[in-house]
């Protein structure tokens, strides 16, 4: 636990290690939260110091008995997303202290514990950052951007009716664990978040990797590249510098490799692919 | 052709079209480094060099046109893409940490346009002979009154110089830094990237880069140790 890394420095006794057990001290750490009254608002940092909490909380929980004490005192509680609250949903998107998801690696923050912290510590609560990703209200960013990505080219195109046999497609294991190393992606939006260049690269990889990989995905694979990298640009993400990232703070890891894939997919489109006089490339 | 235009205008258009800009002048660096080492094989080598490449008339500058246009679709491409993602984040962040984030690749711009400065005044210095003029129209004797360019003198005076040897030596530092980026960045943008070869993919940026510093770097350092030195002195 990185955070348990660091001293006080303050002429404590040194930290006991990290422990599995209910503790039962409280700890205080200062706040500082971006508050937006609503998209048109120009937002700002305001500071909740001296916040009680104790270790063994989320740092979601943290942060709903925050809003607690905020409407005891009739003042508007500070609004975020978050769903499942057990690391699978990409609903919750924090930035914590300048890093997507917070200090630990490959954990949303709703899996983040307070214990993650020192006690007294600043520590820095933004929304995501990108142009593509407008702040709806305080910590809340729309991400339709990235449903309208997946709208353009995410899926394959099947005849509905009767159910197909499960394993009617014989897939390698190995191709079907890359596909399903892709599709853990979640969706939150971290690798926007966390990229100098807000670009989306590692979501669209994703998606496209996950496909790529399966026959199923096979047929639709040119056409679904384009569609999904002009959707992105015209969404107003940044364009990728290979600055890796996204890769770093991502909560389910996906590694960059899906980026190359998504380049190559990209080039051999546009290089090869047959289109139709009125395909624009965009939509499905 | 609108495939084309799509293809450029495209983020991942705009990649390739850095990536395949960025390799052509490194060959070109390539090729500039192993011309300039002829300066170790003496006086004779590096002048008979430059005067071939002189003779080549109208073939040297559609050498020299190509080299202009590829560095200048390289740099407009940059300066669109460095535009483009600061407008993607119209907002700064309070507080940023990063965890990856390599000093080389967040400075591409930076080391960009100082190696561009640098080109201006290495052309002004040795092509065009406008800095140090005394050293740029030297001529070296053949005998029988023909007489032609000395390259070597000019090289060698040239890098006697302390300025000149040490504004040379930070501007190859700045290249080395954005090769360390720019090769390692080609493998990915044309999407050749396995597990078998990652690893090698990573050193080849910082190998190639060192090698790039210690080859160019060799010339002024053999000046100053008195390993390349002057005809007459020799």
């Amino acid at each position: 636990m990185s955070g348990h890394d660091h001293g006080h420095g303050h002429g404590h006794a040194p930290n006991p290690a990290p422990s599995h057990a209910p503790s039962h001290a409280m700890m205080r750490v200062n706040l500082h939260i971006w508050r937006q009254k609503d998209a048109h608002d120009d937002g700002r940092m305001v500071a909740y110091p001296n916040v009680e909490c104790s270790p063994d909380m989320s740092f979601l929980e943290m942060l709903d008995v925050l809003n607690e004490r905020l409407q005891e005192k009739g003042e508007e509680p500070i609004a975020f997303d978050s769903d499942c609250r057990e690391g699978v949903c990409g609903m919750c998107s924090l930035t914590v202290n300048g890093t997507p998801h917070g200090p630990r690696k490959g954990t949303t923050v709703c899996q983040l514990h307070m214990r993650s912290f020192r006690d007294g510590e600043e520590i820095f609560i933004e929304p995501w950052r990108a142009k593509a990703f407008p702040v709806q209200k305080d910590l809340v960013v729309d991400r339709g951007a990235f449903d309208r990505i997946i709208a353009a080219g995410g899926f394959v195109s099947v005849r509905t009716g009767g159910c197909p046999d499960g394993n009617a497609i014989p897939v390698p294991k190995e191709e079907a664990d890359q596909a399903m190393d892709a599709a853990s992606c979640i969706g939150c939006g971290a690798c926007v978040a966390a990229c100098p260049n807000a670009a989306a690269m590692l979501f669209v990889g994703a998606k496209v990797s996950h496909l790529r990989h399966l026959p199923q995905g096979q047929a639709e694979q040119k056409r679904r590249a384009q569609a999904m990298v002009d959707t992105m640009d015209a969404e107003g993400f940044g364009n990728c510098s290979n600055y890796f990232e996204c890769e770093a703070v991502c909560p389910k890891e996906i590694p960059v490799k899906v980026i190359a894939e998504l380049n190559r997919d990209y080039l051999s489109a546009s290089l090869t692919r047959e289109e139709r006089k009125a395909d624009g490339g965009g939509g499905g | 052709m609108s495939w084309v235009c799509r293809l450029y205008r495209s983020s991942l258009g705009a990649k390739y079209v850095m990536a395949t800009t960025g390799l052509l002048l490194f060959g070109f660096l390539i090729a500039h480094l192993l011309g300039n080492l002829q300066i170790f094989a003496g006086p004779d080598a590096v002048n008979s060099y430059a005067e071939k490449l002189r003779s080549l008339g109208p073939l040297l500058w559609v050498a020299r046109i190509g080299l202009l246009v590829i560095a200048g679709v390289h740099i407009a491409t940059a300066m669109k893409l460095a535009k483009a993602n600061q407008e993607a984040r119209p907002v700064a962040y309070a507080k940023v940490t990063h965890r990856a984030v390599k000093p080389a690749t967040k400075t591409m711009v930076l080391s960009g346009l100082v190696i561009l400065a640098y080109v201006i005044y290495h052309l002004a210095h040795f092509t065009w002979g406008v800095i140090q003029a005394d050293h740029a129209h030297l001529e070296e004797e053949l005998g029988g009154g023909a007489t032609r360019h000395d390259v070597y003198s000019m090289i060698v005076l040239g890098f006697q110089t302390w300025w000149v040897s040490a504004s040379y030596l930070v501007a190859l530092v700045l290249l080395a830094l954005h090769l360390c980026h720019g090769i390692t960045s080609v493998f990915q943008t044309f999407g050749l990237h396995h597990s078998k070869y990652a690893c090698a993919i990573k050193m080849a940026g910082p190998a190639i880069a060192t090698l790039i510093f210690l080859g160019y770097a060799s010339i002024p350092a053999a000046c100053w140790l008195g390993l390349v030195k002057l005809a007459e002195a020799q």
